[in-house]
């Protein structure tokens, strides 16, 4: 640049430069603040001595894998905590949920926005009404419900399934109010061209309405997904054993253990978040995406 | 479909048709939104006036019990502690994370080298679950040597003496909203981030041209433009506050002597753990009672902005 205008001159430059690097100064100081807990248990995770990894938590060495290091500690999880289960149990879950969920919520939105049906107004409103009632508010008199269900099989409830887990969380009227606003804003002109071809609904809801919203499908997908990952209260009152019982369930009950061993207990979290922060890094633009639609509401 | 013949009646056709396809494609959902949410939310509404046990006992059948259950709540220690736990929650929390979040929005707006790196980092504890986040920092807060009496000590050349936070009956409820608000604020920081983004660049531009410094820019540019933004992250951290539940119940579960104990902490204990479910039904009354309250005061202040625009 060879501009010799104020903007460029030596006194602005000293001055932006200063200003930046208190900008970086107090950037890394935060991120100091959102990282250390989570460098704090990864490196904890690796340290096999028990003792050490106590004798290590009240100095920087608690930051720093010396010591006796090694993957003992997730071993042990894998072996006496029967982590591999738990893992299923919980990927199964989100899994399943999500996929229900995107087909379920999308359509009804879909018919919400395209179609004209009697009641169309009427069910909106309640849809955008249903978003105030928070699951918690209702969690007691479910378990009612989903102990009375019956199910293939013969079986008289819910309790201690994989289905109890997934499908009262399946429907959700917020996921099918964000569905509902994208659809409206895209443009109708390829589906009713697609209408007068003759094509049914459900065929341009698959192969017009459904490519053009893979921006919304994802959003709802990795809310759902965080959503169903972090579940714990539910899982806690409807799980009893092992069998179907999620990460989040499963490591509240190691935790609860005594003698606490921390090491072990680390490597138990390290293992829950790792796939998860893997997953947030390769898609982060969409889990962004995600939540700033969250708040684009009201 | 023959459509040339007879275009009137096969209009109408189409219309049931039309009709019959949007039920199709709705009635998943509403059977399930009926029978996971609203026969529970309208069963909690009418239990809360009996005494409906979780398992019940064929010798002492479910009776209508009138006000008994909310006459209760007034003598309820922990339930009153709860809910004061959960008011406390919002009293420091929301203002403290919706600030914080802004704040850090703005930083990582700016268009300097490496913000990628910074937005990951601020955001990375959202994606973590609260109930590992609860044992990490349970560690973290370990009494005697642990890292945050250590880091204490240190930066206080030992002025601060170590503290059992978790034990501790006034330090056991901000340790819990401090790691609250580590893990939740990186969600509010995206969505002022994405309103940030929103607002015109004339606007400062001008502002510029006028000599307005940073600190007027951001009364009088930022927060007017953030407003609806402002309005809904705060109504969302005021009604997530009441639901507080997951750290708790890893951590203290509500100890120690009710401490930190809140109000779902109290459902959970009372409809679950001691298959009250009649007891519970009354506080989720009260809880959704609030969360309306919320829910409404949210639309009616956006509600307000829109009329003004």
């Amino acid at each position: 640049m060879t501009q010799s205008t104020q903007p460029y001159s030596t006194e602005y430059r000293v001055r932006k430069a200063t200003r930046n690097s208190i900008n970086y100064a107090i950037m890394i100081l935060l991120g100091i603040f959102f990282l250390f807990p989570i460098v704090f248990m990864l490196v904890s995770s690796v340290k096999q001595d028990e003792m050490q990894v106590v004798r290590d938590m009240s100095t920087l060495r608690a930051f720093l894998p010396v010591g006796d290091v090694g993957i003992q500690n997730y071993l042990d999880v894998f072996g006496s905590l029967n982590f591999g289960k738990l893992m299923f149990n919980s990927v199964f879950i989100m899994l399943v949920t999500v996929i229900l969920g995107l087909l379920i919520n999308s359509m009804i939105a879909y018919a919400l926005a395209r179609l004209r049906f009697r009641g169309r107004g009427i069910l909106l409103a309640i849809v955008v009404a249903l978003i105030i009632i928070p699951f918690e508010a209702v969690a007691v008199p479910l378990l009612l419900v989903v102990n009375a269900l019956p199910w293939f099989g013969g079986a008289t409830s819910w309790l201690d399934t994989y289905h109890v887990q997934i499908i009262p969380f399946v429907a959700d009227a917020f996921s099918i109010f964000l569905f509902y606003q994208f659809f409206i804003s895209i443009p109708k002109d390829l589906e009713e061209a697609a209408l007068v071809d003759g094509a049914s609904y459900w065929r341009i809801f698959w192969s017009i309405v459904l490519p053009l919203s893979k921006p919304i499908f994802a959003t709802v997908a990795i809310l759902q997904a965080l959503a169903a990952w972090n579940r714990f209260m539910w899982p806690l009152m409807v799980t009893r054993g092992e069998n179907v019982r999620p990460l989040t369930v499963g490591i509240q009950s190691f935790f609860g253990q005594d003698p606490r061993l921390w090491g072990d207990l680390m490597a138990f979290a390290a293992m829950i978040t790792i796939p998860v922060l893997i997953v947030f890094l390769l898609f982060q633009r969409w889990f962004v995406q995600g939540v700033a639609r969250t708040g684009i509401k009201g | 479909m023959a459509t040339d013949s007879k275009p009137t009646s096969s209009l109408s056709g189409r219309r049931r048709e039309e009709n019959i396809m949007a039920w199709l494609f709705s009635a998943p959902a509403i059977i399930l939104l009926i029978v996971f949410l609203v026969i529970p939310f309208i069963m909690a509404i009418g239990l809360g006036f009996t005494d409906q046990r979780l398992i019940p006992n064929p010798n002492l059948p479910t009776q209508f019990v009138g006000l008994r259950n909310f006459v209760r709540l007034l003598d309820d220690q922990a339930f009153q502690r709860g809910l004061l736990n959960n008011f406390y929650f919002v009293l420091v929390v929301v203002p403290l994370q919706t600030s914080l979040a802004l704040g850090l929005a703005i930083l990582i707006n700016q268009k300097l080298k490496g913000m990628n790196v910074f937005r990951t980092t601020y955001f990375a504890p959202v994606v973590t679950a609260m109930t590992v986040v609860a044992i990490v920092w349970t560690f973290l807060y370990n009494p005697g040597q642990g890292m945050i009496n250590a880091f204490l000590g240190a930066v206080s050349f030992g002025l601060i003496p170590p503290q059992s936070w978790l034990l501790d009956t006034k330090l056991v409820f901000p340790s819990i909203m401090l790691l609250s608000v580590w893990q939740g604020v990186g969600f509010q920081m995206i969505i002022f981030l994405a309103g940030l983004q929103d607002i015109p660049g004339e606007l400062y531009e001008a502002a510029d041209v006028d000599g307005a410094n940073n600190w007027q820019q951001f009364r009088n540019i930022t927060v007017p433009q953030l407003r609806n933004t402002i309005i809904f992250v705060v109504l969302a951290t005021t009604i997530l506050a009441f639901k507080l539940f997951d750290q708790v119940k890893v951590m203290t579960n509500g100890g120690p002597q009710n401490a930190s104990m809140t109000t779902m902490l109290h459902v959970v204990e009372q409809g679950w753990g001691q298959l009250k479910v009649g007891y519970a039904s009354a506080i989720s009354i009260v809880f959704f009672l609030i969360v309306l309250f919320i829910s409404i005061g949210q639309r009616y202040f956006l509600r307000e902005e829109r009329e003004v625009d």
